[in-house]
């Protein structure tokens, strides 16, 4: 237990550092010069990945900004942008903000592997996470008493995890991927719940953690995949020619649809549960026209408000439901690489 | 971009399909669960699988949708 701990630890630590290093996709469009109250830049807002930690209003917590390019790094709190209206000048490279993207102003290459939002969030996670998994751990010292307090709300979804998904769908081989699986289950759900909580990052929802979650299923399928898995794919036994010019492209675009569908599905899951809600908010301010019409809010909002609360509560079963389905898919996929032939 | 709807009903369209797909596949294992509730888990596991791959399809076009606006 205390081994799988550490490589827990390990696994979730590699999963919080490459998203960083992979470019993050950016939803950002130009705000339209319309009349009407537009909501949809503070929602783009609210669902995409910053430089510094938005609270409310105008507070916000400044995160580190680590750039490195050319042996050296410049290391800087985000506060120093001024919301993106100063320049940052180290040496002889001026940092500025365009587009939610820090570039270099004479267009030098540096890499980025800045705290954001989304990095902040997963550390916290991440803590978390090792402190209730630590706590439970340790309670298995003393075997005579009973579960209680957080072991016994995280030992029936230990054994479900183990049981019902990684067990029933890999078969006898099923202890090498428990490692990978259960901390894929867990980091995705904390996530997904520390993100329905207000002021927090949507770390899930944020396509390069899911390529990140999606691509160590892909590896872990393609390294432990036997000899009949790729049998099947490249030489389908028992199919006539002209079938196989057919199937065997096919088979081997499956290979990668499978993460790849893996990883847009619980993005576009999370994403679209945190765009609804803020839609739905923003309800409010579309009919009051950004506080014009005073009476017209009041009267939105109290609907408004249920829906939230309703697509709220559907939003904690998909939490759980979207790290169900992730492990669950991956157990399906590595049995299938892992399955012995008995035919 | 002259045409700004076209986008939402490509989503909607993509809904409707995931809607009908998932509809049947949830129906169909109600009634299975209801002629065999012995075998009513394996077959959860498998409405789940299912339905999730249903989704996956449906969301690649709400992605599409959403890149266009």
């Amino acid at each position: 237990m205390k081994k799988t701990l550490v490589n827990t630890l390990l696994l979730s630590l590699l999963i919080m550092i490459i998203p960083t290093i992979v470019v993050a996709e950016d939803h950002h469009r130009e705000p339209e010069k319309t009349e009407a109250y537009n909501p949809t830049p503070a929602i783009l807002h609210h669902i995409a990945d910053s430089y510094e930690w938005h609270l409310w209003g105008n507070v916000s917590i400044p995160l580190p900004v680590i750039l490195y390019s050319e042996g050296n790094f410049d290391v800087f709190l985000s506060s120093n942008f001024n919301h993106g209206e100063s320049k940052v000048v180290k040496g002889d490279r001026i940092y500025k903000i365009d587009h939610h993207h820090i570039i270099e102003e004479n267009n030098k290459e540096f890499i980025n592997i800045s705290i954001t939002k989304n990095v902040a969030s997963m550390m916290m996670s991440v803590l978390l996470l090792f402190l209730l998994l630590g706590k439970t751990a340790n309670s298995y010292k003393n075997k005579k008493v009973a579960p209680k307090g957080i072991q016994a709300f995280l030992e029936p979804l230990i054994l479900f995890v183990r049981d019902d998904i990684i067990k029933s769908n890999i078969g006898p081989k099923y202890e090498k991927f428990t490692m990978f699986l259960m901390t894929v289950f867990f980091f995705i759900l904390i996530n997904n719940l520390l993100g329905l909580t207000p002021g927090a990052a949507n770390v899930t929802g944020n396509i390069s953690v899911t390529l990140v979650l999606s691509l160590f299923t892909f590896i872990i399928i393609t390294i432990s995949a036997n000899k009949g898995y790729w049998k099947h794919i490249v030489n389908p036994p028992g199919t006539p020619l002209i079938i196989k010019t057919i199937m065997v492209p096919i088979e081997i675009f499956g290979i990668f649809t499978k993460p790849f569908a893996l990883m847009i599905r619980l993005f576009a899951n999370i994403t679209a549960g945190h765009i609804i809600i803020f839609s739905l908010i923003s309800l409010i301010f579309v009919a009051s026209n950004n506080g014009e019409n005073v009476v017209a809010g009041w009267s939105v909002a109290p609907i408004s408000v249920l829906f939230v609360l309703f697509i709220f509560l559907i939003e904690i079963l998909v939490a759980f439901l979207q790290a169900y389905i992730f492990t669950l898919l991956s157990a399906v996929f590595i049995g299938l690489a892992v399955k012995e032939e008995n035919h | 971009m002259e045409i700004n709807g076209i986008a939402a009903i490509g989503a909607g369209l993509s809904a409707i399909g995931a809607g009908i797909g998932i509809g049947m596949i949830g129906g169909k294992a109600l009634e299975a669960m209801a002629r065999q509730p012995e075998h009513s888990g394996m077959i959860q596991t498998n409405m789940f699988i299912a339905a999730a791959l249903v989704e996956g399809v449906a969301l690649f076009g709400v992605v599409v949708a959403l890149m266009q606006g």
